[in-house]
């Protein structure tokens, strides 16, 4: 029996989630759905671990779904890239659904919560089923499933300006979806396989069509569109603003990274980095529209008055250092780029559950909002400054290890290297202006007389908030894990083609 | 060897570890001031102790070094006690005692608030200023530096007020920015091309390194330690001088400024080594924007009529003399640098510490007030007379030792200019301090100030005794600090 589940794995890595989703749906009863959720997400995670661990020497398991084989089968493949994101994945899924009991009670209807958690899983499911599995056609499918039940997680914000932001994310999330499938379409016609591995084999034969040339153009935009990379991201400011704080403490940690894996997974698997960066001006255009990201993202940051819209922003921003790292198109570069994925989900986790902290106790997140809060709410505010430093990049945090390595990369490309380091530095710069802006206030100004009485934030949402605040430590102080597992998923996404 | 307690690598561990329980403890009893500040005495006097022991290894050659493991896979967070250091660690473990009881009388006399959060900082930076004296590579000297800026960010900002508020931001930014955007790229470039950012006397660069590239590493380095306040990236330290002046004993004497020149001397030293710096064209910039900087600082100083900022000014002034004497890379210079590190911290703290006493007892700080004031406060104006004798570099106190070798090191270079440079800021220095003490003494009082003046309360006057002895001690007895000092170049000497 033992047995048999381990061989499993990969289809109960999605499964677990997939099925709890309808479970959360029908046991109405109160505290049950969150727990069933809850568990799940664990059970979840601990596959996601024993994944991690079977291809940590570099081996790649092939699971063919329902016995059949690929590539007429849809087949589940996990190798050290793909696992090292579900890991981390379904390791914010465990976090977020602690802090989730608490906060969820106070801003959605307690009739409306199993539906809250069913999405939730569905979103969880979706997310890692576009990483787990090896068929392009099933990518879209499990974007598709992400995407939907995260219009239905935001559309649950109290704001009704969540109503709008929904919308709004769904215009641009379905576009993006819809062009990633013409792009498969296109290349089915091209082939006739859907299967990932078939398909690099059997693309450069036909790699000289424009056809693929439109192909590759398609799945390239939409996976930016749902990556938020710079001038695409217009939906994810008011997303990540307006939905519930566990949604966006979810989402900010997980959605955008799992859209970058697409990136990585077709552009380097799928395509091959010869096609994509030798045919295609791909790199120029990533590497133009990353320092843009950057740039932009982070000036944006700065000036706004809702905390959540400046950590958003900041996302941006962050996206660009990540997409930065991928173009410079060196397995170091790449390397820092995928271990920036997993510190800048750690990082900003951290923050949005602080700030959700600081909504569960004062409804709103305006920065007058945190006058004085370092007083009234001294635990929020601690690990609120330490996500902070680690967006500045500050030594012993998580963001001082991807800025010295994504530097490093830089560094060895020589005069084109000067320019992105930078870059990587004013967006740093720009940082400290961000986050410090909200400190001082936090801790330098006096409380209004009526928000003086609010006390600090219940230990359950405590609780998650400091996990995170010291994985913000301790990945920056322990760094062999994570480097070491980005480097490996670089080299293998490298020797890919 | 004698019989000692601990070893040598547990007691530079612990000398770590004190400040941080002092830290701790304070906070545990903030609400009972008294036993707070017992707390934080105590603390202070054992950190001080601890690093006194480690005097005997360093100057057997023997310093302890102890790895806390790798920050990045290969680059390790590490610290190793060499003469430099261990001065620096005097120093400022010392200045810590002296500046608690200052601080003690000077937050109660002033009434201030948030007095825990005052102690907890000013605990958490000693520990970090450690941190960077002990630190055996660039990677944990940054990683301390940058803890030092955060550490220090609320002190600056203590009062709460607007321009407390305004000061901090502008202390924060331009440290981290200097830090951030030269600082960090040099680090990762030194990695980069020499593999290690391991300190080595006599330098850790590969023979083959390009001239061009080290000379813009030089200028990154000198510029990127903002806490050096080298021109034009010294406009931190007046702005912060809104602090209480406990903090800003802390920031001009006691750690933050000395953290800077200090990492530049060790930088000079250890990462570049005298025989590359002198084949490098840029070094030449270098040490006449140092020369600029003393300069023109010390013009602005004449300007200043608060006390604070024309203190400030002077600090700014007399870096860019230990920056000179780094760049310089002769033996005589680099003592006087080292020993000038020494010399103006116990100078300019006495200073700082009589603006204080004059702000708690008279509640002035414009220089133009302060005539006649040595009739209610002669203590204080004493003490201000001879601290400013320590920073001109006139006997009886240290500065002229200090002074000495770096004029020394200017003309056996052959930098006349720069000689000229040292000579024309020394007559500056007697323009702007010695006024002071001296329309105290012999101005008329103003005739507004009819109210009853007397001194400051007794631990600040113990605080600017114990300085004051030191400054006159320092001239008197220069010899070990001296050999401290000369221990870089000698070990160089057996290296090279």
């Amino acid at each position: 029996m033992m047995n048999l589940l381990l061989d499993d794995l990969p289809a109960l890595q999605v499964m677990l989630p997939l099925l709890c989703a309808p479970l959360c749906f029908i046991l109405r009863i109160k505290g049950l759905p969150w727990l069933i959720a809850f568990v799940t997400s664990i059970l979840t995670f601990a596959v996601s671990f024993m994944l991690f661990n079977q291809v940590a020497d570099g081996d790649i398991l092939s699971y063919a779904m329902g016995g059949w084989a690929p590539p007429w089968g849809i087949e589940y493949r996990v190798d050290r890239l793909n696992s090292f994101f579900m890991l981390l994945i379904s390791g914010i899924g465990v976090v977020a659904l602690l802090f989730a009991r608490k906060s969820v009670d106070s801003e959605i209807i307690a009739c409306k919560q199993s539906i809250f958690y069913s999405a939730f899983m569905l979103c969880l499911a979706g997310l890692l089923g576009i990483l787990i599995t090896g068929d392009a056609f099933n990518v879209f499918v499990f974007l598709e499933i992400s995407a939907l039940s995260s219009y239905v997680l935001i559309s649950f914000g109290q704001d009704r300006r969540a109503l709008t932001a929904t919308f709004q994310y769904l215009i641009m999330g379905t576009i993006g979806a819809t062009m990633i499938l013409i792009g498969l379409g296109f290349m089915y016609m091209m082939t006739g396989t859907l299967n990932m591995a078939d398909l690099a084999t059997r693309l450069p034969e036909v790699m000289n069509t424009n056809t693929i040339r439109t192909a590759f153009a398609f799945i390239v935009i939409g996976a930016s569109i749902k990556l938020a990379l710079f001038p695409l991201h217009i939906w994810l400011p008011n997303a990540y603003s307006y939905a519930p704080s566990v949604v966006t403490v979810f989402l900010a940690a997980t959605s955008t990274k799992v859209a970058l894996y697409v990136l990585l997974r077709f552009v380097f698997t799928v395509f091959g980095a010869e096609f994509a960066f030798g045919e295609m001006p791909l790199q120029h255009i990533l590497m133009f529209m990353a320092v843009l990201a950057v740039l932009t993202g982070s000036l944006c940051a700065v000036f706004q008055t809702n905390i959540k819209h400046v950590l958003a922003y900041s996302s941006i921003g962050q996206i660009g250092y990540m997409v930065i790292g991928v173009a410079l198109l060196t397995t170091t570069g790449l390397a820092a780029g995928i271990l920036h994925v997993f510190n800048h989900a750690i990082m900003k986790a951290c923050l949005f559950l602080a700030i959700g902290c600081v909504y569960y106790r004062h409804g709103s997140a305006r920065i007058e909002d945190f006058k004085g809060i370092g007083k009234t709410m001294p635990w929020t505010m601690a690990a609120f400054v330490i996500g902070g430093l680690g967006l500045i990049g500050m030594p012993l945090t998580v963001g001082f290890i991807s800025k010295w390595y994504l530097v490093i990369a830089a560094m060895e490309q020589g005069a084109i290297g000067a320019v992105t380091i930078s870059i990587i530095l004013i967006g740093s710069l720009l940082a400290v202006a961000y986050v410090w802006r909200i400190v001082e206030v936090a801790y330098f100004n006096e409380p209004t007389k009526e928000k003086a009485k609010i006390k600090e934030a219940p230990l359950a949402l405590l609780i998650p908030t400091w996990i995170m605040a010291l994985a913000t430590i301790y990945f920056g102080i322990k760094t062999d894990f994570s480097v070491i597992a980005a480097t490996n998923a670089a080299t293998t996404l490298m020797g890919a083609k | 060897m004698e019989m000692l307690p601990i070893s040598f690598e547990k007691a530079m561990l612990m000398s770590m570890a004190l400040p941080l329980i002092t830290a701790g403890l304070v906070k545990l009893f903030g609400n009972k001031p008294n036993l707070r500040e017992t707390i934080t005495l105590t603390g202070a006097t054992a950190t001080f102790l601890s690093v006194l022991i480690l005097l005997e290894a360093v100057l057997n050659n023997n310093g302890p070094s102890y790895t806390f493991g790798a920050l990045i896979p290969g680059l390790d967070l590490k610290l190793q006690v060499e003469p430099l250091g261990m001065l620096f660690a005097l120093i400022a473990s010392f200045l810590w005692i002296i500046t608690t009881i200052y601080a003690i009388g000077y937050m109660r006399g002033n009434k201030e608030s948030n007095q825990t959060r005052f102690f907890i900082c000013f605990a958490l930076a000693i520990c970090f200023t450690l941190g960077i004296a002990f630190a055996a590579n660039l990677l944990t000297l940054f990683v301390f530096y940058e803890l030092l800026t955060l550490s220090t960010y609320p002190l600056v900002a203590h009062a709460g007020t607007e321009k407390a508020k305004r000061g901090a931001r502008i202390y924060l930014s331009i440290l981290l920015t200097t830090s951030i955007a030269f600082f960090l790229p040099a680090i990762i470039w030194t990695y980069h091309m020499a593999g290690t950012t391991d300190f080595a006397l006599g330098g850790i660069f590969p023979a083959e390194t390009g001239h061009l590239a080290l000379g813009i590493l030089l200028i990154l380095f000198c510029f990127g330690v903002g806490k050096a306040a080298l021109m034009p990236f010294h406009r931190w330290l007046p702005s912060a001088m809104v602090a209480p002046t406990p903090v800003s004993a802390l920031l001009h004497a006691v750690a933050v400024v000395k953290a800077g020149v200090f990492t530049i001397l060790k930088i000079m030293v250890f990462v570049f080594g005298a025989d590359l710096l002198t084949e490098l064209p840029a070094r030449d910039i270098m040490l006449y924007v140092a020369g600029a900087s003393i300069l023109l600082s010390s013009l602005i100083a004449i300007a200043q009529d608060n006390l604070k900022a024309r203190l400030a000014y002077s600090t700014i002034s007399q870096l860019g003399y230990v920056t000179l004497g780094a760049l310089l890379a002769i033996d005589v210079a680099t003592v006087g640098s080292t020993m000038h590190i020494a010399m103006h911290a116990f100078g300019k703290i006495t200073l700082f510490f009589c603006a204080g006493a004059i702000y708690v007892a008279a509640k002035k700080t414009e220089i133009s007030d302060m005539r006649g004031l040595g009739k209610a406060m002669p203590f204080t104006m004493f003490a201000f007379f001879i601290g400013s004798l320590s920073i001109i570099g006139l006997p009886p106190t240290g500065g002229t030792w200090s002074k000495w070798y770096l004029m020394l090191g200017s003309l056996d270079t052959g930098h006349l200019i720069l000689m000229g440079v040292l000579m024309v800021s020394s007559l500056l220095n007697i323009a702007y301090l010695l006024p002071i003490p001296m329309r105290a003494f012999f101005g008329k009082e103003a005739e507004a100030s009819k109210a009853k003046l007397k001194e400051a309360p007794w631990p600040m006057l113990l605080a600017m005794g114990v300085t004051v002895t030191g400054c006159i001690a320092l001239f008197l007895f220069p010899q070990p600090l001296f050999e401290l000092a000369s221990m870089l170049t000698m070990e160089e000497k057996v290296n090279g």
